[in-house]
C-alpha cells in the first residue's frame, strides 16, 4: 500500500495547481485515503490506516467489477449463442458486451433507485446520516439475479430486503441477515414460477428498445437453435449426474464462466481475483472462505462415499441419486460457490465476529450448502439458503466462543 | 435408521416453531436473554420427550377404539377417543409440574427467571402439537420418543438462535414502534425463511 501512497503523493505535486485535474485527483484520493486520521506510534494502541465504512464499501464494489463486466458480456454471449449467432468466444466481443450492458444497466438502476430511495427516506425520517452500506447491496442484488429477471421484481425484492431486512433493524450494520440474499430469496419464494426453471438464465427475447432502437441482439422473431436448452449445470446435474452435465458443458467452460447462470456468478477467475483483493485489503475474512471450502469438500466427499446409502436408506429413493456421485471438487465450479464465498458469506455484519466463530461459521455454510444443493430437490442451488441459515446462528456461535474464551482464561488464572 | 430420519426431520425440516409456528408465546416471551432461553429450551426438550411416549401409551392402551380390550373382552367396542385432548393435557400438566419441581430444586435462579412461563409450558401448543402429530403420523413407541426429542431439539435450537440475535439487537437502532415483540416477530419470520433451506428434503 505504501507504493500507492507514494504514487499519489507524486501525482498530487503535479496536479494540485491544475484547475481541472485537481478535483479528479481529489475524488480518487478521497475514496482511497480519506479519512486519513492516523495516530502516532507513541506506545499503546494506534491506528495505521483510518479505513472507514465508505472506503470499505467502495473497495468491495471495486472487487466486484470484473465479475460484473464479464457478466455483461456473458448475457450477450448466451443470447447470441442461443440464436445460433456469433458462437465463437472472440466474435462480436463489443456487440455482446453492449447487449449485456443494456440488459444489465436497468437492473442496476432500479435496484439502486429503490434501495437508495428508501434509505434516504428512512434517514430523513429517523434523523441519521445516509450510510454507504447500500452501495454494496445495490451492486450485489443485480449480480445475483438471473439475466431475464423482470424489473418490477427487482424493485419489490429490493424494497422488501431494505425495509424488512435492514431499516427495521436500524440501518447499515445492524441487520442480522444478508440484505442481498434476502432480496434474492424473496424473488425465489415469492415468484417461483417466473423465476426458476430453465428459461430465466438466458435472455431469449431481447427487450424492444434494445432490438429496435439500438439494433442489438437477434432479430425479433428469430427462432432459437434446436440444441439450446438454457439449463444450468446444476439443473443438469440434478437430472442425470455429472455425465449429464458434461454432455452440454465442458469443465473449462464452467470454470471460465461461458455458461448460463445468475449474472455475476459464472466467471470463477474474475470472482477469485475479487476475493483475493478483498483478502489483501483485509476486508473479507480468509478464515470464512477457507473453512467454507473445507466444509464443502467434506460434505461433498461424504456424499460421494455414502451416496448410495443416503439416497436408498435415508431418502428412500429407489436407487442412488446420480447427483450424489458428482466428484466433490466439481461442486466448486458449478453454480455460485465462489460468488457466495467471496461476497456473501464474508459480509462482516452478518458473519460470525470471532476468529474461532468464523471457522465454525464458514464450515457450517460449506456443509449446509452442499446438503441443500444435492439433497433438496426443491432448490437448484444451496448457497443462498445455507448462508441465511448460518447468519441466523452466527450470533449464537459467537456467544459460545466468547463464553468458552472467558472460561479458559478464568481457569488459567488471569 | 428410521429413528435418525425422524429426529432430523422433526428438528430441521418440520421445525415446530419455524415451520409450523407452534409454541410462539413462550418462544417470543422467554427469548430476551440466552441463559433463560437455554433453560426453557431444555425444559421443553424434557417435557416433549416424556409426554410424547406417555401419551402414546395412554392412547394405545386406554383411549383408542378397542384399546381397552386388554382389561376385559367385553370392552372391545368402547371408544374413548373423545377424551384425547383432556387426557393429553392432563399428562402434559403433570409432567410440567415435575419439571418445575426439578428446576426449583436444582436451579432456583433459572426458576425465578423463567417465572410464569415455566408452568405455562403446559399450554404451550408445541407440546400438545407434538402429541397430536404423533397420533396423526401413527408413530410407534420408539418413534414417539425420538419424535419428542427431535421436536424439542428443534424448539431449543430456534429459541437459542432467536435469543442470541435479540441479545445482539440491543445494540441496534430499532424504530421505537418496533422495539420488543415487533422486531422479534420480524426476526422470527426471517428465521423461518432461513429454515426453509431444508424444506423439501423427504427424509
Amino acid at each position: 500500500m505504501q507504493f500507492l501512497r507514494n504514487q499519489l503523493d507524486a501525482i498530487e505535486e503535479k496536479v494540485k495547481d491544475n484547475k481541472y485535474l485537481h478535483t479528479t485527483f481529489d475524488a480518487i484520493h478521497t475514496f482511497l485515503y480519506k479519512p486519513n486520521h492516523v495516530s502516532k506510534a507513541s506506545g499503546g494502541v494506534h491506528i495505521h490506516d483510518g479505513m472507514d465504512l465508505k472506503r470499505t464499501m467502495f473497495m468491495v464494489v471495486v472487487a466486484m467489477q470484473l465479475a460484473l463486466v464479464f457478466g455483461m458480456w456473458n448475457i450477450g454471449h448466451q443470447h447470441y449463442a442461443a440464436h445460433g449467432m456469433m458462437q465463437g468466444l472472440g466474435e462480436g466481443l463489443f456487440t455482446k458486451f453492449l447487449f449485456g450492458m443494456f440488459q444489465m444497466l436497468p437492473i442496476i438502476v432500479v435496484a439502486n433507485l429503490v434501495g437508495l430511495g428508501i434509505e434516504f427516506i428512512f434517514a430523513a425520517k429517523r434523523g441519521h446520516a445516509v450510510e454507504e452500506g447500500f452501495l454494496v447491496s445495490g451492486m450485489l442484488i443485480p449480480l445475483i439475479m438471473p439475466p431475464a429477471v423482470p424489473l418490477w421484481m427487482v424493485a419489490i425484492a429490493t424494497a422488501f430486503a431494505v425495509i424488512i431486512g435492514k431499516e427495521a433493524f436500524g440501518g447499515t450494520g445492524m441487520n442480522p441477515l444478508n440484505i442481498a440474499l434476502l432480496a434474492r430469496v424473496f424473488v425465489f419464494f415469492a415468484y417461483p414460477t417466473e423465476i426458476s426453471g430453465d428459461s430465466v438464465w438466458v435472455v431469449e427475447n431481447a427487450p424492444n428498445f434494445i432490438n429496435s432502437m439500438l439494433g442489438l441482439g437477434a432479430p425479433a422473431g428469430q427462432a432459437l437453435v434446436d440444441s439450446f436448452s438454457g439449463a444450468t449445470p446444476l439443473a443438469l446435474a440434478a437430472k442425470g449426474g455429472w455425465s449429464n452435465v458434461l454432455s452440454q458443458y465442458t469443465v473449462s467452460e464452467m470454470f471460465w464462466g461461458t455458461i448460463p447462470g445468475s449474472i455475476g456468478e459464472t466467471c470463477k477467475p474474475a470472482i477469485i481475483i475479487g476475493a483475493l483483493m478483498l483478502i489483501g485489503m483485509g476486508i473479507a475474512s480468509w478464515r470464512i472462505m477457507l473453512s467454507m471450502i473445507i466444509g464443502a469438500a467434506v460434505m461433498g466427499l461424504l456424499l460421494n462415499l455414502g451416496g448410495e446409502f443416503i439416497s436408498v436408506s435415508m431418502l428412500k429413493l429407489p436407487e442412488a441419486n446420480p447427483f450424489f456421485a458428482v466428484p466433490w471438487y466439481y461442486h466448486y465450479i458449478m453454480g455460485s460457490f465462489f460468488f457466495a464465498m467471496a461476497f456473501m458469506a464474508t459480509d462482516p455484519v452478518t458473519a460470525a465476529q470471532t476468529n474461532t466463530g468464523k471457522w465454525i461459521y464458514g464450515f457450517l455454510i460449506g456443509v449446509c450448502g452442499i446438503i441443500v444443493r444435492v439433497m433438496n430437490p426443491a432448490y437448484p442451488e444451496g448457497w443462498m439458503l445455507a448462508i441465511l441459515f448460518c447468519n441466523v446462528f452466527a450470533p449464537l456461535i459467537d456467544n459460545y466462543v466468547i463464553q468458552s474464551n472467558i472460561k479458559r482464561r478464568l481457569a488459567r488464572g488471569h | 435408521m428410521e429413528y435418525i430420519n425422524i429426529f432430523l426431520r422433526s428438528a430441521f425440516v418440520e421445525n415446530m416453531v419455524l415451520a409450523y409456528f407452534l409454541g410462539m408465546c413462550s418462544y417470543l416471551a422467554v427469548s430476551k436473554t440466552l441463559k433463560t432461553a437455554v433453560g426453557l429450551g431444555l425444559a421443553v426438550i424434557f417435557v416433549l420427550a416424556i409426554t410424547a411416549p406417555v401419551n402414546w401409551l395412554f392412547r394405545t392402551y386406554l383411549l383408542e377404539e378397542g384399546a381397552l380390550e386388554w382389561l376385559h373382552p367385553s370392552m372391545a367396542n368402547v371408544d374413548l377417543t373423545f377424551l384425547t385432548f383432556i387426557a393429553f393435557i392432563a399428562v402434559i400438566a403433570s409432567m410440567v409440574q415435575l419439571v418445575e419441581m426439578i428446576i426449583e430444586r436444582f436451579s432456583p435462579s433459572l426458576y425465578n427467571s423463567l417465572g410464569i412461563f415455566l408452568p405455562l409450558i403446559t399450554v404451550n401448543c408445541s407440546i400438545l402439537g407434538g402429541s397430536l402429530f404423533m397420533v396423526q403420523r401413527e408413530y410407534d413407541f420408539g418413534e414417539a420418543i425420538v419424535f419428542g426429542l427431535g421436536s424439542g431439539f428443534g424448539f431449543f435450537l430456534a429459541i437459542i438462535a432467536l435469543a442470541s440475535i435479540r441479545e445482539k439487537l440491543r445494540y441496534s437502532h430499532v424504530p421505537p414502534a418496533l422495539r420488543g415483540l415487533g422486531i422479534a416477530f420480524i426476526v422470527t419470520g426471517l428465521m423461518g425463511i432461513a429454515f426453509m433451506s431444508f424444506m423439501g428434503i423427504s427424509l
